[in-house]
């Protein structure tokens, strides 16, 4: 049978489309805009060309923060797939625990990012907070205000704390949506745990885990409040990320066309790792 | 109703017309021949006009990076290349 297409149904697309006009695509046309000239305030402006792209792709400071990025996103990528998965593996599946889990698992999620930044700052001082007081108490010199290791330590493990829920919760409702049949006739073909899990489990999971990573990659890549917070960037640069930096640019130091080329180029980086996710989504839903 | 809090230029207004052309004309397209045509293309992706439309103009971005970064601030080559690229993309992707 025909589909019946009614364009009238675009109207109601409408109001999200102005929505996007005003809190994305005008101020991203002003990015634009800001990136090709220099200020110095008072709405005066002097055409510059692609001199501030020049400058930044050939900045020193912005492949430092670039690959610090990259290294932050890489690494909790690395420890909060895992680990989410891990724990939802051995979340129950029925009885009264299950609630009670999930709402410890969800209260990560719930607090606020400045809060969290805020909490953990406190939680890792190395002379009041216990995290910081018990990991000096084993003899391990440990300051994340001084040390860059130690700042990267706290910051990497704040994350997992805060998101690797997000990673659980997702796991988890992939892993209930699997219907007992495949247990049974994993059971009955006496397949080992690791079997259940490579050939029935990950299988089941593929989607929610890819929208798992996609979301993750995304707010890591973007992550700006909580390392703030925590660390302001340091100590020196050691955990200044690329939005850090380019609050630095644009706000510390009032280098608007700088500031609006780093942000179109980190826009075009966010913007083709989200296609690429969302290609690898829907193909292999296409396919399977 | 003023405008120039937006800080434009006319090599930006020019760069967000065109944006504005290729969409305008892919609407008329879209209309011409109903269904994006979609296909199996070369990557192995199933794509449509519109996908295309995205793709090329994407890599067409990290082209011109890319010569900016590596060669120089003449972006005509880019452009061209860019452009190649663009057909490419909507010949074979």
């Amino acid at each position: 049978m025909d589909k019946t297409w009614n364009n009238k149904a675009w109207f109601m697309v409408l109001p999200v489309l102005v929505l996007v006009a005003f809190n994305a695509i005008i101020p991203l046309m002003t990015v634009v805009n800001y990136s090709v000239q220099e200020t110095f305030g008072n709405n005066l402006f002097f055409f510059e060309g692609v001199k501030w792209f020049q400058e930044v792709l050939n900045s020193p400071r912005f492949h430092a923060s670039l690959l610090r990025q990259v290294a932050f996103t890489g690494l909790i990528l690395l420890i909060e797939v895992p680990l989410g998965v891990a724990v939802a593996l051995a979340m129950p599946r029925s009885g009264p625990w299950v609630a009670v889990c999930l709402v410890l698992m969800s209260l990560p999620l719930l607090i606020p990012w400045n809060v969290v930044g805020a909490m953990w700052n406190i939680f890792a001082l190395p002379d009041i907070g216990l995290l910081g007081y018990v990991i000096n108490a084993m003899g391990i010199s440990y300051n994340f205000t001084s040390q860059p290791l130690s700042a990267w330590f706290t910051v990497v493990l704040m994350d997992v704390w805060h998101w690797t829920s997000l990673v659980v919760l997702l796991a988890y409702a992939g892993l209930v949506s699997i219907p007992d049949a495949y247990y049974q006739a994993a059971k009955i073909d006496g397949a080992s745990r690791w079997s259940v899990f490579r050939f029935i489990q990950l299988p089941k999971m593929k989607r929610v885990l890819t929208i798992a990573v996609l979301l993750r990659f995304m707010d890591s890549f973007m992550v700006y409040t909580e390392p703030f917070v925590l660390t302001g960037g340091g100590p020196g640069n050691a955990t200044t990320f690329l939005s850090i930096d380019l609050v630095k640019a644009a706000l510390g130091e009032f280098n608007l066309g700088i500031a609006a080329a780093m942000s179109i180029i980190y826009f075009l980086m966010t913007l083709l790792m989200s296609w690429l996710f969302y290609t690898l989504m829907t193909q292999s839903e296409a396919e399977g | 109703m003023d405008l120039s809090w937006m800080a434009w230029t006319w090599q930006t207004a020019t760069f967000f017309g065109v944006i504005l052309l290729l969409l305008v004309g892919m609407t008329v397209w879209e209309w011409a021949s109903p269904g994006g045509a979609p296909r199996h293309g070369i990557l192995g992706l199933d794509t449509t006009r519109g996908d295309r439309l995205f793709i090329s103009l994407l890599g067409s971005a990290y082209i011109h990076l890319a010569w900016l970064g590596l060669v120089g601030p003449n972006l005509w080559w880019a452009l061209a290349l860019s452009i190649v690229y663009a057909i490419g993309v909507f010949r074979f992707v």
